[in-house]
């Protein structure tokens, strides 16, 4: 059945619309805004989107930390992040208005369900009195409506019954957002008759309820004022919506046939790095082989197996698993094996607060390692940006022939954006070639260097004649064979040490964005890329001169960012930990900066640089 | 396709640098000539070791190798056999590295079942690190590290690999080459992981600690040999035998038992019960001593199954490529 949205006169339209979902851990509000983005983004709008969701899976009902929250930023331009403030929030419970009123809008639209809101669940989450009805919310634009109670009656009939029924009030709660932006449900219908099968009582069941809430908001009088953004104006082509995650996934797979091999992953489930292990391991058509290892150090050595076999070796974690794979990506350095180590980094140390984002992770992703290990170390920009950096590590580590440490994030992770595809015959290659002959006469030195890369033959078992081993213990340059000779100790400490140093050749520089010769130069690294930008270009339209550089390479560093460093009043350094890229530039190249720390779980909101970067703005003017 | 080849093509020219008696010379020797005698492409094998006298194993040995980190060799051989089905991947380890450190991995590999050949070097001692007692070593072993004799209860390596599911479990002595060449045979012809403890004298920080099965005195009236289908009997003149009952597996006198009461040694019995009876007949070992491969059974390798599946993937959904997963999950189209 396809609505036809009717146009009504009090429709106000908006560039940008900032919608976040919230309810219980169990009310399918991650599902509600999923389904909301998809018919935003085939609606034309430009998007981004971050969900939020307690570590639990299921804390207590209607408490505070059972909330549950998807956030979607739609616009008729090209925006870089999921949205400071909602514009807009749906509550189906007291715990999710309580959760993330501090975070609303003046005058933000509060869609509220009000079945929800009575003795015990309003007790649960801390109200001593209705917020509904006492007054609090005055300066804000309230509407209710009994989601539960009209759910039930709008399911009558369906073949589900009793409390199942229930189940479908997320589907309500979307009908009724999607008249108030006018979005259309079309797609949405079309994904709950995939999913659940066009006959099925299931299927049915969140139809009904999807335009039982549209048709709510059509009748209901109070809910006649809606909101339109129109269709971006993105750059023609094909567009899909994807998650760090899912981009990452797929970097790994075309990375592994740009070099030409299979592609091996080893992993251990942690959060937020398991959907990158989910994503592989359904694509086994692709040739993918996952493995989940007993443990993080079993999950990092099948790696180094495979990549000693001739694969492109891979091991997902997080920060407490990178902990645990240290001794092993010594192993692997000290043979020099090619090796993706990725970091989807969580907040905190120990296990933290494992489903909420931070960049704290970057020194010991460059230093957590015994001996002297350096390694390239990488960062995803963005969501869709992770499949191009996955790609550029499959390179780096086949062509250097070295591991490289990937560095994502809660937040690049579980985020999402439309993804201008590239052309497939157009992504880089990169093909390995491995040793087949001898390189020494009628020996075979497994040590004997590229002169141009520094990397090592990769001989793979399997291959006459070229049968090595491969160890921990010091080699000496050229055989390989075990040596604890001092000067050799000294000589191959520098070629390990000047391999990873020569990457830096092999590195496009970076371009400053915005003034380039500005005194106020905004240096970020990750993915800060999308609020830091935003700003940026916010206190441009208003005439600051400011640059911005984002690094994606960490080490080594662009070649040319010293030079870029230089001249400058003030380098300003925003980052998700207390200043770790900040030392390590102070360190590099003896200039002072000063950062702009956020340590609390959450990405920046674009208005929080914005705001750092004109008051430093003033300070410098002054 | 076999080749023909002698004990001196899986030497390399490195130095081997044991101490000079130590059993691994002739685990060596054993293994690189049953290789030899096996004549499967040198190139094909790879040898993979964790840290441990043992483990420098794979340095001597003219094949693919890595001399990887402690406990961590399951891990890495998991990943070439995965990698490469056509690989033979040999595991050298101790009981240090394979039932200390890296326990986990020990008992994961073999519930697995990924077609490794695991041999486990025990010598019931840390023997790098000069004399600390092992997860092998006899409660109340006086060592630098248990002066006043060790706290910890031993395993029985022989009954963990039962427990933790292993298709295959032997244990041989390194001194008796023959019997750990079948050993070897059997263990190679076995698709999954095959795990062979070794009986191995450390003869500086744990000499004679197999005595009682390598003395010439004793050896006789300790080693049970096992043999698939045969009643289990032992003795210079086979007068003792092994039957199985209530209580377990006991040695018993033949004469006075009855021959009819011996138990009749099943490797390929689906049930590990018996052999992980026949494995409690003794600890450390003092007294008769099952030798031999325990049990043997098939099972499916880990990695037959992981290729099973994408054959299977690729004849169901077609081979993937790239142009299809970037929309895998739906796309659209701005003009």
């Amino acid at each position: 059945m396809a609505t036809e949205i009717e146009k009504r006169p009090e429709s106000t339209t908006l560039s940008q619309a900032v919608v976040r979902f919230a309810g219980d851990s169990g009310d399918g509000m991650q599902l509600a805004g999923a389904q909301f983005t998809a018919s935003s983004a085939l609606f034309g709008n430009d998007l981004a989107t971050l969900p939020n969701f307690p570590a639990e899976i299921r804390a207590p009902a209607g408490t505070v930390a059972g909330v549950s929250v998807f956030q979607v930023h739609i616009a008729d331009w090209d925006i870089l992040t999921p949205g400071d403030h909602p514009d807009c929030l749906v509550a189906m419970n007291p715990a999710a208005l309580k959760a993330n009123f501090d975070d609303l809008k003046s005058g933000a639209l509060i869609i509220a369900n009000s079945d929800s809101f009575d003795e015990r669940n309003l007790e649960k989450a801390g109200y001593e009195s209705d917020p509904l009805e006492d007054g609090s919310l005055d300066a804000y634009h309230v509407l209710t409506a009994p989601m539960e109670e009209l759910t039930k009656e709008a399911l009558v009939g369906s073949g589900v019954t009793g409390r199942a029924v229930l189940r479908s009030k997320n589907f309500f709660a979307l009908g009724l957002v999607s008249w108030m932006y006018q979005r259309p449900l079309q797609p949405m219908e079309d994904w709950v008759n995939r999913k659940f099968g066009e006959d099925s009582p299931i299927a049915k069941a969140n139809v009904a309820a999807l335009h039982a809430g549209h048709n709510y908001g059509i009748t209901t009088e109070e809910f006649h004022h809606t909101y339109e953004v129109e269709p971006a104006e993105l750059p023609p082509g094909e567009y899909a919506n994807v998650t760090g995650s899912q981009a990452l996934a797929w970097g790994l797979i075309a990375g592994a046939q740009a070099a030409g091999l299979d592609l091996f992953l080893g992993s251990y489930p942690i959060t937020p790095a398991t959907p990158i292990l989910e994503a592989l391991a359904r694509r086994r058509n692709y040739g993918v082989k996952t493995f989940q290892a007993e443990d993080e150090i079993a999950a990092v050595g099948s790696a180094v197996g495979a990549a000693f076999t001739g694969h492109l070796g891979v091991t997902s974690t997080s920060g407490p698993g990178l902990a645990l794979k240290s001794e092993t990506i010594s192993l692997a350095f000290m043979a020099e094996l090619p090796l993706i180590v990725i970091d989807v980094q969580r907040a905190g140390p120990s296990t933290g607060m494992p489903t909420r984002t931070e960049q704290s992770d970057l020194l010991f992703a460059m230093y957590g390692r015994h001996g002297e290990a350096p390694l390239p170390v990488i960062a995803a920009l963005t969501p869709s940006d992770a499949f191009a950096t996955a790609m550029e590590a499959a390179r780096i580590a086949t062509k250097f022939m070295t591991p490289v440490i990937l560095l994502s994030d809660g937040y690049i992770a579980n985020s999402s954006e439309p993804w201008l595809l590239p052309d497939v015959d157009s992504l880089p290659q990169f093909p390995v070639e491995f040793a087949t002959e001898p390189n020494d006469g009628d020996a075979f030195l497994p040590y004997l260097r590229d002169e141009e890369t520094g990397a090592r033959p990769w001989a793979v078992p399997g291959t006459a004649g070229l049968e090595h081993r491969l160890g921990g213990l010091e080699k000496q340059n050229r055989t390989g064979n075990v040596a604890y000779e001092s000067d050799n100790h000294a000589l191959m400490t520098e070629l390990r040490a000047a391999k990873i140093d020569a990457i830096a050749r092999d590195i496009p520089d970076l371009e400053v964005y915005g003034d380039e010769d500005a005194k106020l130069l905004v240096l970020g690294w990750g993915s800060t890329y999308g609020a830091i930008r935003a700003a940026t270009i916010r206190v441009r339209d208003d005439d600051l001169a400011v640059g911005h550089v984002q690094l994606k390479y960490l080490n080594p560093f662009p070649p040319n960012l010293g030079a870029l460093l230089e001249g400058r009043d003030k380098i300003l350094i925003p980052e998700l930990n207390s200043g770790q890229l900040a030392k390590m530039i102070r360190a590099e190249f003896l200039v002072e900066t000063e950062s702009f720390c956020k340590v609390e779980g959450d990405p920046f909101k674009a208005v929080e640089i914005e705001d750092q970067i004109r008051l430093v703005s003033k300070e410098l003017s002054s | 396709m076999t080749v023909d080849y002698s004990r001196a093509d899986f030497q390399t020219d490195q130095e081997v640098r044991w101490c000079p008696g130590c059993g691994d010379y002739t685990i060596l020797a054993s293994v690189q000539n049953f290789l030899a005698e096996m004549g499967v492409e040198r190139e094909k094998h790879v040898f993979i070791s964790g840290i441990g006298c043992a483990s420098r194993f794979p340095y001597y040995m003219n094949t693919y190798g890595v001399h990887s980190i402690h406990g961590r060799a399951p891990a890495v051989a998991t990943g070439v056999a995965i990698s490469n089905p056509d690989l033979n991947v040999w595991v050298i380890t101790g009981d240090g590295d394979g039932m200390s450190i890296g326990g986990n991995h020990l008992i994961h590999t073999l519930r697995r079942n990924v077609n490794l050949k695991i041999l486990l070097f025990n010598n019931q001692i840390y023997g790098l690190t000069k004399g600390q007692y092992s997860p092998t070593s006899e409660q109340g072993k006086v060592t630098k590290s248990s002066p006043m004799g060790s706290l910890d209860y031993p395993f029985n390596p022989v009954s963990l690999a039962l427990g933790a599911e292993a298709s295959f479990v032997a244990r041989t002595i390194d001194m008796d080459r023959k019997h750990t060449t079948s050993v070897l045979e059997e263990a190679a012809d076995h698709n999954g992981t095959a795990f062979i403890e070794i009986y191995q004298n450390c003869n500086v920080f744990n000499d004679k600690a197999f005595e009682e099965l390598t003395g010439k005195e004793t050896r006789d009236e300790n080693r049970i040999y096992l043999e698939h289908g045969k009643p289990i009997l032992f003795g210079p003149n086979d007068e003792y035998g092994v039957t199985l009952g209530k209580r377990g597996a006991e040695v018993v006198a033949v004469a006075a038992a009855g021959m009819d009461t011996i138990h009749t040694h099943n490797a390929e019995d689906p049930d590990p019960s018996a052999a992980f009876a026949l494995s409690r007949i003794s600890h450390g070992p003092h007294g008769p001593t099952p030798i031999g491969v325990f049990r043997k059974v098939e099972r499916p390798a880990y990695e037959d199954l992981l290729t099973d599946q994408i054959a299977q993937a690729k004849a169901d959904k077609g081979e993937g490529d790239l142009e299809s997963l970037l929309r895998s999950s739906g796309s659209w189209t701005v003009e």
